[in-house]
């Protein structure tokens, strides 16, 4: 049972392996030299990372990154050896996502360790401040080492195939695992607002970075004006009848130049409302899990009382219609008594009984979480539609605002140059 | 009467007045305090100058004469070059011209012909400069349309500078280049090039040995020549990257209203607003692109001319000093040796006589050019504030409407009027 380099089945929630070996595992320059099967048999790293361009779930194009994951055998070097060249495979943050959740909900008991940080903060006036800055690609890169690390030193999820999958091969199997772990009759509306969340997350991401870019932009040529107002005073100095008016309309050249701080940073507050809606997106998608999660026990349950259901039939009966270890042993190694099988079977029938209760109670559950977030759902769209509403109302007003001191002081300049 | 284009009906006009001898000089040279005859030498320009500053005013008014026009450029291909030529119509009532009206074919050379003949025969006038044969910057192919018309209107404010010019428009090079099909014959006369040289490396030996006494006047229009040359150029510097950044701007919006209305396509009841300012934003980007084009085409080339003005006024001020210095080269000569006095006298007199009509004619076009430059300038810079006060008003009335779409009937005036 501790080894699972053999098994070929997907870990569910009826199958507890437990590592007989380690228990505690917390400090990070142990990990490796904790021995789990799996950190035994090889190194794990993530040695590099690079760039690539794509389309995105929204049709647009985007530059991405993707890390490079090394496994080498742990065995050491060979007397005179240079050492086995590792086995390499690139993969993006989205995958190492795919992983987690897939843990998540192989092993709802077990405390799954956490990704790095999705996305950096996106500041306007740090141009570099985004996912392809360097120094927050290798912050990430060394987080998701840590991540495989943490994994491969688990106890129980160091066992896991795709795990290893995961390390090895291209496709790990995980996509379609994904599909297959996904509820077998999942809510329409939930899937609609799982959805809905992701493309809104992206899209509001897109709009706040290319907003920053303008907001770079257009502060750029505010601030350029600026020079116009030292240039028109020293040139004053030389003329006459141009004098007087090339220096006032230098002046106002200053405050237009000036003007466009204020002006960006009333934005920040638009951008801000953004913000807030995009981190939302993150707590919608969090209850549609939850949902999910929840419809899948319920589902892994009533799977589970078939199973059992079919297993008491084919004991009352005789006929072996499932094919499993026990089957197979007492045909190759003699029936077992009358007395035996008929204590097997109440012990179902009690499994049973007990295994239909508790659907009925996840049932229930199930029902009263659609109801109560369903509730909450609507609620949080309106709320999101009046509050968004507000908030480019508000954008609008503060464009009107920066077109009437562009009026007033380019009005000013004219006076001025006209008296030139 | 503006002057700036070809009435005909006013030029029949005209001819009228030609028989009458009084009416005629009056109208033509109004800045004529003698009423005397046109000027047909650079002796009798002098007295042309004697007038007060305050004539100035009234050069806006002067009744305007001779109209030319710069268009249909062509392009001419022959077996060794390629070239462009362009059209150049004359309208005119002035006696000097058999006729009133000429259209000639000239191509960039001819026009170089042109004003290096003025500058020789009026050494110490100030002849509006010609755009520049390359464009260094930006790789312009000579044959890009946008260069080529560029190019056209610099060609045809050139030709226009040269008619309000009261002494220039004078010229018999002028004359044969409105009027001569074949310019070839006139480009044979004139000092040859070898004699040109001659001049040239004479007054570069005299520049180096420097002046006695140069007046206070042109000392003091030294320093302001100077002192304009390094502002012009900055604030053109300052122009091309007001440009520059505004470009910028617009490519960046160019890529921010898709975001909204990429959004919009997610949503339902936002959907309206937010493709409401998806719009704005695109309207906005327009605006600018406009906004960038009048820039382009009416402060920069304005700002450019004058740098190259400005290059002019020192090429100016250097051939002044060099008719001085020749003057007391020889008066140094004559002071110190006595012996050939006879022919060096005269030789005296007469350079001194140059050197008196050369700050003389200097001085006059001095104060025209200062007035034509503010005149000029003053026009340009407020047709730019002008333009911005235009873009901001547009964008106003965009954003403004987007609002009142936003509020409804119950349109709240008290918030935006308040706004900031």
């Amino acid at each position: 049972m501790a080894d699972s380099g053999s098994s070929e089945e997907v870990a569910v929630i009826c199958n507890t392996d437990i590592t007989s070996a380690e228990s505690e595992n917390n400090i990070i320059n142990t990990m490796v030299e904790r021995g789990t099967v799996l950190l035994r048999k090889m190194e794990i790293s993530v040695a590099e990372a690079d760039k690539r361009t794509g389309k995105n779930t929204v049709n647009m194009q985007e530059t991405y990154t993707v890390y490079l994951i090394e496994t080498r055998p742990a065995e050491s070097v060979p007397e005179g050896g240079t050492p086995a060249a590792p086995d390499t495979l690139w993969r993006r943050y989205s995958e190492f996502e795919l992983l987690r959740t897939y843990l998540l909900v192989t092993y709802p008991y077990i405390i799954i360790p956490p990704l790095p940080e999705k996305r950096a903060e996106f500041v306007w006036h740090k141009l570099s401040a985004d996912n392809l800055d360097p120094d927050f690609v290798e912050r990430r890169r060394v987080g998701l080492e840590n991540f495989l690390l943490r994994v491969a030193s688990h106890p129980v999820l160091s066992n896991d195939k795709i795990v290893f999958l995961f390390l090895t091969e291209v496709d790990s199997r995980l996509k379609s695992l994904s599909a297959m772990l996904r509820v077998k009759n999942p809510d329409k509306r939930f899937m609609g607002l799982k959805h809905y969340s992701d493309e809104l997350n992206t899209i509001i991401l897109q709009l706040l970075r290319v907003r920053a870019r303008v907001a770079d932009r257009v502060y750029g040529v505010y601030k350029v004006h600026g020079n116009y107002g030292r240039v028109f005073s020293e040139w004053s100095a030389i003329e006459k009848e141009m004098g007087d008016g090339l220096q006032s309309a230098g002046h106002h050249m200053d405050t237009y130049a000036a003007a466009i701080d204020d002006i960006l940073e009333e934005e920040e507050h638009y951008a801000d409302q953004l913000k807030e809606y995009l981190f939302y997106t993150d707590s919608v998608r969090s209850v549609c899990r939850k949902h999910e999660l929840i419809q899948y026990e319920l589902e892994m349950a009533a799977q589970d009382l078939t199973y059992k259901k079919q297993q008491k039939e084919e004991l009352a009966t005789g006929a072996v219609r499932i094919f499993s270890l026990k089957g197979m042993t007492s045909k190759l190694f003699g029936q077992e008594s009358q007395e035996q099988r008929e204590g097997r079977i109440a012990a179902l029938e009690q499994s049973i009984q007990e295994g239909e209760e508790a659907i009925k109670e996840k049932d229930a559950e199930c029902q009263e979480f659609v109801q109560k977030a369903w509730t909450d759902i609507e609620r949080f769209k309106e709320q999101k539609d009046k509050d968004l509403r507000e908030a480019l109302i508000s954008y609008a007003i503060m464009q009107i605002s920066m077109c009437k001191k562009g009026i007033q002081v380019w009005s000013n300049a004219k006076e001025c140059f006209n008296k030139m | 009467m503006s002057g700036h284009t070809v009435p005909a009906d006013i030029s029949d006009h005209m001819l009228d007045l030609d028989e009458d001898e009084d009416l005629e000089v009056y109208s033509k040279n109004t800045t004529l305090a003698d009423g005397g005859t046109m000027p047909n030498s650079p002796g009798s320009m002098v007295n042309q100058y004697q007038l007060e500053e305050d004539e100035e005013d009234h050069q806006d008014v002067k009744t305007k004469d001779i109209f030319v026009c710069v268009d249909n450029p062509e392009s001419h291909i022959t077996a060794i070059e390629t070239f462009i030529t362009y059209r150049v119509v004359t309208k005119t009532s002035r006696s000097e011209f058999d006729s009133s009206e000429y259209e000639v074919h000239r191509r960039y050379q001819d026009f170089v012909w042109l004003r290096s003949r003025l500058e020789e025969n009026y050494p110490t006038l100030i002849v509006h400069p010609l755009p520049e044969k390359f464009v260094m910057k930006g790789m312009v192919e000579r044959f890009n349309d946008d260069f080529i018309e560029t190019r056209r209107k610099a060609l045809h404010r050139f030709l226009n500078k040269i008619c309000e010019h009261p002494v220039l428009s004078y010229s018999q090079h002028f004359k044969a280049f409105l009027t001569a099909q074949d310019l070839g014959p006139y480009k044979k006369q004139g000092p040859g090039f070898l004699s040109r040289m001659g001049e040239t490396m004479r007054a570069v030996a005299i520049s180096v040995r420097g002046l006695r006494t140069k007046p206070e006047e042109f000392t003091v229009m030294q320093e302001y020549i100077d002192h304009f040359s390094t502002k012009i150029c900055s604030v053109d510097k300052v122009t091309q990257r007001i440009i520059k950044e505004q470009k910028e701007y617009m490519d960046e919006l160019k890529q921010y209203s898709p975001s909204y209305l990429q959004w919009a396509e997610l949503e339902e009841e936002l959907a309206e607003p937010l493709k409401g300012v998806g719009n704005c934003i695109e309207r906005c980007s327009k605006e600018t692109e406009d906004q960038i084009q009048h820039l382009s085409e009416v402060l920069l080339p304005t700002l450019h001319e004058y740098v190259l003005c400005a290059d002019t006024l020192k090429a100016v001020m250097r051939r002044r000093d060099n008719i001085q210095a020749e003057y007391e080269v020889k008066n140094e000569a004559l002071v110190s040796r006595r012996v050939e006095q006879e022919g060096l006298q005269e030789e005296v007199e007469d350079l001194a006589g140059r050197v008196e009509q050369a700050n003389s004619a200097l001085r006059g076009d001095w104060t025209l050019w200062r007035n034509v430059m503010r005149t000029d300038l003053k026009s340009a810079f407020v047709s730019a504030a002008d333009r911005n006060v235009e873009y901001y008003e547009k964008c106003l009335a965009v954003w403004e409407s987007f609002l009142l779409s936003q509020r409804g009937e119950s349109v709240e005036q008290t918030d935006w009027e308040h706004g900031s």
